[in-house]
This record gives C-alpha cells, structure tokens and sequence, in this order.
C-alpha cells in the first residue's frame, strides 16, 4: 500500500484539492465536447454549485485561505507601489489595476479581488468552474468589473501579453503539467513591473507525509491517488524558474492549515504550503 | 477591445445560464441581492440602546464602511434628550478601553460638555471580615473608571451619528421576524409589522438579554436568575469630599457598591435579595439611608476563626513587608436619598454558546448578561463593538463579503475569550460572597488580602477589567 502511496503521492488536509483535481479531470472530458448539457452533468453540476461557494462545505479551505491570500495580494501590490497612495486604506485599493487570475475556479479569490476594485480577468480550462463562476457573479450586480473566460493561459496569452498589473495563481502550480511553460506564459501577461503571485504546494517528505500518507491513506479525506507528487514544486526552484522570466523573488511564506478549525496562518516554514510574490523587471 | 467584446459576451452568456439552468436562483434572489434597492443595507443593527447606538456610530465613522449603508432599527421613540438637573438613576461604569472607544467616535466630548464622575480607586471589601483590596493607578494618576448616566451617553453618540451620512435611524421600529440567509442565501430579511421589508449582508442583534435575534438563532443559550435585585438610586453624602473613590461591600445578602458622580452626590447600586428589595422600595427616604448607612458601616459579628485567620495572615503579610489590611479609607456616610430616584431591576447571568450564525452576530447583552458586582456588563459590550467594528473592516479591506463566517467566527472566538472568563470570574465572586460559611469566610478573606498584597497580580486583574 505505502509502496503506491510512493508512487502516487499526494498532499495535504483538506478536501478540496480532491474535488479540485475531480473538476479538473472532469472539465478535460467536457470542455472539448458539446456545450449542449446532459441531464447528468446538470446534476453534476448544481452538487457542485451548492458546494463551491458554501463557505462550510467542500471548498471551505478555499474560503478561508482568502484571509491569507488577499491581504498577500493587497499588501504586495501596495508595498511594491503598484497601488496608488491615495487608494491605500479605501475600499477600493485596487481600483484601476488589470489583474489576471489563472486557474479562477468558481470565483472563490477573483470575487473579493474584484470587490476591491481591480478589472480582473478570471481564465479557467473548467466550462463547469467557468459557468459556476460567471452565475455566483451576476448574483452581484455592482460585480461589473469581472471577466471570466474558458481558456488556457497557453491561449491566453496570445492575445494579452504586457496586459496586466499582477498574476494571481493560486492552488494551480501543483496542477500544471508543464510548469516552466505555464509560468513563462504567466510572466508575459506582466507588464513591467507587474507582480505574480503564487500559492502551491512544496514537494517535500513532510508534504508527502501529511498529504498521500496522513490525507489519503489514514484519515482518507482526500480519494488516493489524487495527487502527482512528481507535479509539486519546490520553492527554490519556482523562483529559479521566475529568475529565467525576468522576475525577482520579493517573499516566500509558509503557509499552515489548521483543520479543526479550518483556519490558515502565516508560518516561516515552507515545507508544505507555501505563498510567493516576484516581481518582473 | 477584446476585453469588451468578452464582456459583452460574458452577459449575454449568464443571461442564457440563468434561463438554463435549474439552480436554486429566480429572479427574487436576484433583486435581493441588488444593492441598487432602496431597502437593502449592508449592516443592519437590531435595537438601538447604548451598545447598538455606539456600534452604528463606530462602523458609521469607520472609513471602511464610508461607501456602505448601514441601518439601525430601535423599537422605542426618538430619543430626545434634556439636561435635568438631578442625576439620573440609571448610571455606567466605563472601563478605560470603553473610554477610548467613546473618544475615538467624537462621542466623549459631548460627554465632558455635560458630566461624569470620576474613578481613581476603587476599594473592596468583606462585611464577615477585616479583608480588603484597593485598586488604584499609582499615585492616583489615572482613572480606573468613569461613571457616566446612560442618557447622557445615549444622547452624546447619538449626537455623533446624526451626523453621518451612511447611517439610517428609523424610530418606533416594530420588528415582526427575522428570516436569516439559509444554506444558498448570503442575506437576512427583517420583516416588520407594517409590512416593509429590508435586507442585509450582516444583521447584528444589540437587542438585548431577550434578543430576538438571538432566539432565531437558535443558538444555546445559558440562564439563570440569581433571585436578587439590584437596587439603584442617586444618593446625597454627608459631608463634601473629593468624591473620586467607588466604594463596594460584600454583605451575606450581596454587594453594596457606590459611585462617585459628584463631591456631593454618589449612586447606588445594591444587589440584595428579591425580598430584601421589595422592603427597601417600601420604605421612607429617612428609613432607607438608614439602612444604607448600616449596610456600609454595621460591623458584623465576626467569626473568631476569621478574624484569629485574618491577624495571623496580616502579620505574615507585614512581615514579609507587603501591604496589609491595616491601612484603609473610610467609606462616606449617607445623608439623603434624591427622591424618586429608587428603583429595582432583576439580576440574571446569561450566555449565548454561540454569538455569530452566517451573516448574524450577537452583541452586548443579547450575547452576555453578568451580575453587576464587578461592573463589567456594558463595558463587555462595548469591547463587542471595538472588535466587531475592525474585523468587519478587515472583511470589507479583503473583499469579503461581510456576513461571511470566516470574519465573523473570529469576532467569535476573540470577544469569547475575553468575556467568558470574566463571566465565569465574576459569577464566582457571586457564589462566593453570598455565603456566611466560615472555611468559605476564611479563604476568601484569605484570597483577597493576599491578592491585595501582591501588586503583580492586581495590575493583571486591573488591565484585564480594563480591556
């Protein structure tokens, strides 16, 4: 048993990267064919839409990593000077600013981006997640400045290279097949001095430990065989491959799931969780 | 140019979706989410007493809050306030941090403009004993508590809101029900009795210890009446002194506490048993200050045990040089009682398990009830309201959504952390003063003089009541 443990690996507490990777698998089979509907995907689909943005249900570490992962953002644009100084402390900090977030999901980050002023534009290769993401958002009606789109970075970047102020990819690296191409893609959407910023997971023996061993094959929270751990990066060599794009590491933070209360917290240690922010030059 | 074409796009698509797919998403819940409709608010505040006043004012100035609309629903009239010369009855202790709070919303100097009382030292002590504590800053230089008449507290932050643009009062609000966010919902409604209906992103319940935010919860809520009743009135010293001492004994029936308003004037606050109370209503002006006065003064019978324990544990303490009991002021002496201004209310503990559900919270005494003794009740309120207030403008500075748990379950968890323990604490010096029996006299006098005598300790307790 241990012995596929090895060979599949996967990470970490919580569910959602379960469900994240079911969605992901799912999305490859039905993105490329009709958009036509069937019954079964329907249902599938309204699971998911009670789930995703259910602060308390499958996606719930989703949710709160956002008290992380906004303020890493927010304060990250701000302290590189991208956001104004008269927007610093307003309700709209990011007003003004072109944000890109690769790998949006059902919206559970691009929403409170958006919320705080930015034009953002959220690209997922999901139609589900796409079309999930585009209903909760037009359950909000001041939500004008969001744009979602089914695409590949790969395609995405065609068309937007130089666009944006900053690239948010957020629990996506560890997903990505070729992760030089994906980040090369990433960097070029930056307009110079433009900021990307990263959640992912570590591959480390403490993240296989935690993750295939603990969440898969002890507690099984997480079905076995979710994860490649070939897939996981190191955080030396995301920022090394960022240092090939032109882009200067600023931070690198571990991150901490606490699962008994669904809480994240800021740790030194990066072990298995980690958050980064480069800038391109 | 691609970005508007994609945008436009974009809508068309939802619009298709929205008429495709069977989701739990008419075109009602739309509307209600809009924000553009004139009866949605962001914030919506139950009830309009002294916290739920102050929170309005509080989130109303926060510069997170400025774009927001905010609406404060209070069952009673328009609150028209007059200075009258007589004090009021119905006064709080405010702690420091409640000091700050009041300050910081504009609300304080409308206070000064009228008056208060001021604390520099409180002392304690036991009526079956010689035990004493005294809590003081050193040398008396700043105040341990202001003593303030509701009214004038109410009048002064209502001053401040008035003023506020994002900020709606609506008086004689009769509230018929509330229907809070269900599993797919992100907003409550508030149906009233007239048939208006509004709807928020977080409805804060300041409703009181009978909140009726509280029992559509449906949160556990623990209670019990003490079978005591406070008895509150102003009350006219005998001689002038600097008046800036609140004086509290623990009598075997419960605490006698006064507090300074003037160099003349002091209020009453006497929790004593429901029948003991009804007495004390019942008698003249004259036969009431006496027994005040015999309540403050008359030396009880000690136990010879308590006070053999009591000399024993003095000479320990002065011989290890730390402070003893031998040094004490003297409470003032009663002359007269304001007339009509005596009144009973009922004592109680309550406590809500849980103080936030999605897109609620509770705050002030809809969330905590304690006994007066240590007059913390509205100051627990109060520091509801300074923490709600910045995590509710960290929520909106992250883009959240401001009923959204993860903001409101560390509301939760901190306001817990600091009001249970000092409801438990307080609830404890209850139980353990309502009693005449003398192990119980002895190691609490014991405990009291040994925590008078160790600075440390009272600084700890001094910061945490000031919190």
């Amino acid at each position: 048993m241990l012995t596929k443990a090895i060979r599949n690996y996967g990470p970490h507490p919580p569910k959602k990267f379960s469900h994240l990777m079911k969605i992901l698998i799912a999305s490859h089979t039905t993105s490329s064919s009709s958009t036509t509907v069937d019954h079964t995907e329907l249902k599938h689909f309204k699971d998911l839409s009670s789930s995703w943005w259910d602060e308390m249900g499958r996606m719930k570490a989703l949710h709160s990593m956002n008290k992380l992962r906004i303020p890493l953002v927010r304060d990250g644009l701000i302290n590189v000077g991208t956001v104004k100084k008269e927007f610093v402390g307003t309700t709209k900090p990011l007003q003004d600013l072109q944000i890109l977030e690769v790998g949006c999901g059902g919206g559970i980050l691009t929403e409170p981006l958006a919320k705080l002023g930015s034009k953002i534009t959220g690209i997922d290769v999901s139609s589900e997640l796409i079309e999930q993401a585009k209903q909760h958002a037009a359950q909000n009606l001041s939500l004008t400045n969001i744009n979602y789109s089914l695409e590949s970075i790969d395609d995405h970047v065609k068309r937007n290279a130089e666009k944006y102020d900053a690239v948010v990819a957020s629990e996506v690296l560890e997903h990505v097949t070729d992760q030089k191409v994906f980040l090369e893609a990433c960097v070029k959407c930056l307009k110079p001095k433009g900021s990307i910023f990263i959640t992912t997971i570590n591959k480390t023996t403490l993240s296989w430990l935690g993750g295939i061993v603990f969440a898969e094959y002890v507690l099984n929270f997480v079905p076995r065989g979710t994860h490649d751990w070939n897939k996981f990066i190191a955080p030396h060599i995301t920022q090394r491959v960022l240092e090939d794009y032109k882009c200067r590491t600023r931070i690198i933070h571990g991150l901490c799931y606490n699962f008994l209360t669904n809480s994240w917290s800021w740790i030194s240690d990066t072990s298995i969780n980690y958050a980064l922010h480069a800038v391109k030059d | 140019m691609s970005f508007n074409i994609m945008f436009l796009r974009k809508t068309v698509n939802v619009r298709n979706t929205l008429n495709r797919l069977p989701f739990n998403l008419n075109t009602n819940s739309i509307l209600k989410y809009s924000i553009n409709s004139s009866n949605h608010y962001d914030v919506v505040i139950a009830g309009g007493g002294m916290v739920g006043t102050t929170l309005a004012c509080t989130l109303g100035k926060n510069t997170k809050f400025s774009d927001r609309r905010i609406l404060l629903l209070e069952s009673g009239k328009k609150f028209k306030w007059q200075l009258k010369e007589q004090y009021s009855n119905r006064v709080s202790a405010l702690n420091p941090s409640t000091y700050n709070l009041l300050d910081r919303v504009g609300a304080w100097k409308h206070i000064t403009d009228v008056r208060y009382g001021s604390v520099k030292r409180m002392q304690v002590w036991d009526a079956l004993s010689d035990a004493m504590i005294t809590f003081n800053h050193d040398e008396l230089s700043e105040m341990v508590a202001y003593i303030v008449e509701n009214d004038v507290l109410l009048a002064a932050v209502g001053k401040e809101l008035e003023q506020l643009q994002n900020v709606t009062t609506i008086n004689e609000a009769k509230i018929k029900e509330y229907q809070l966010p269900k599993k797919h919902e992100d907003t409550s409604t508030i149906n009233m009795e007239d048939g208006t209906t509004y709807t928020c992103n977080v409805l804060l319940g300041c409703d009181g210890a009978n909140s009726l935010v509280r029992k559509t919860m449906g949160v556990h809520y623990v209670s019990w009446n003490y079978n005591q009743k406070g008895i509150v009135a102003t009350v006219k010293l005998s001689e002038d002194t600097e008046n800036v001492v609140a004086w509290q004994r623990f009598l075997p029936t419960g605490p006698v506490a006064l507090l300074p308003l003037t160099n003349k004037l002091s209020s009453l606050v006497w929790s004593t048993t429901t029948e003991h109370a009804k007495t004390l209503l019942g008698l003249s002006e004259e036969q009431f200050v006496d027994a005040l006065n015999e309540a403050i003064w008359k030396t009880h019978q000690q136990n010879s045990m308590v006070t053999e324990a009591m000399k024993t544990f003095n000479k320990c303490l002065d011989f290890i040089q730390l402070p003893s009991s031998a040094v004490r002021q003297l409470p003032p002496s009663i002359s007269g009682v304001e007339p009509g201004s005596r009144a009973a209310f009922p004592l109680g503990f309550g406590h809500a398990s849980n103080y936030i559900t999605k897109g609620v919270a509770l705050v002030g005494d809809a969330a905590h009830r304690v006994h007066p003794l240590a007059g913390q009740g509205v100051n627990l309120g109060f520091g509801d309201v300074n923490t709600l207030d910045r995590i509710l403008g960290e929520a909106i500075y992250s883009g959240s959504s401001l009923g959204s748990l993860n903001y409101l379950k560390q509301y939760e968890s901190e306001r817990q952390q600091h009001n249970v323990p000092t409801m438990l604490a307080i609830d404890g010096l209850h139980k353990l003063y309502n009693t005449e029996f003398t192990p119980v006299v002895i190691l609490r006098s014991l405990g009291l003089q040994f925590t008078h005598a160790l600075n440390p300790l009272k600084k700890a307790i001094i910061q945490h009541a000031a919190q």
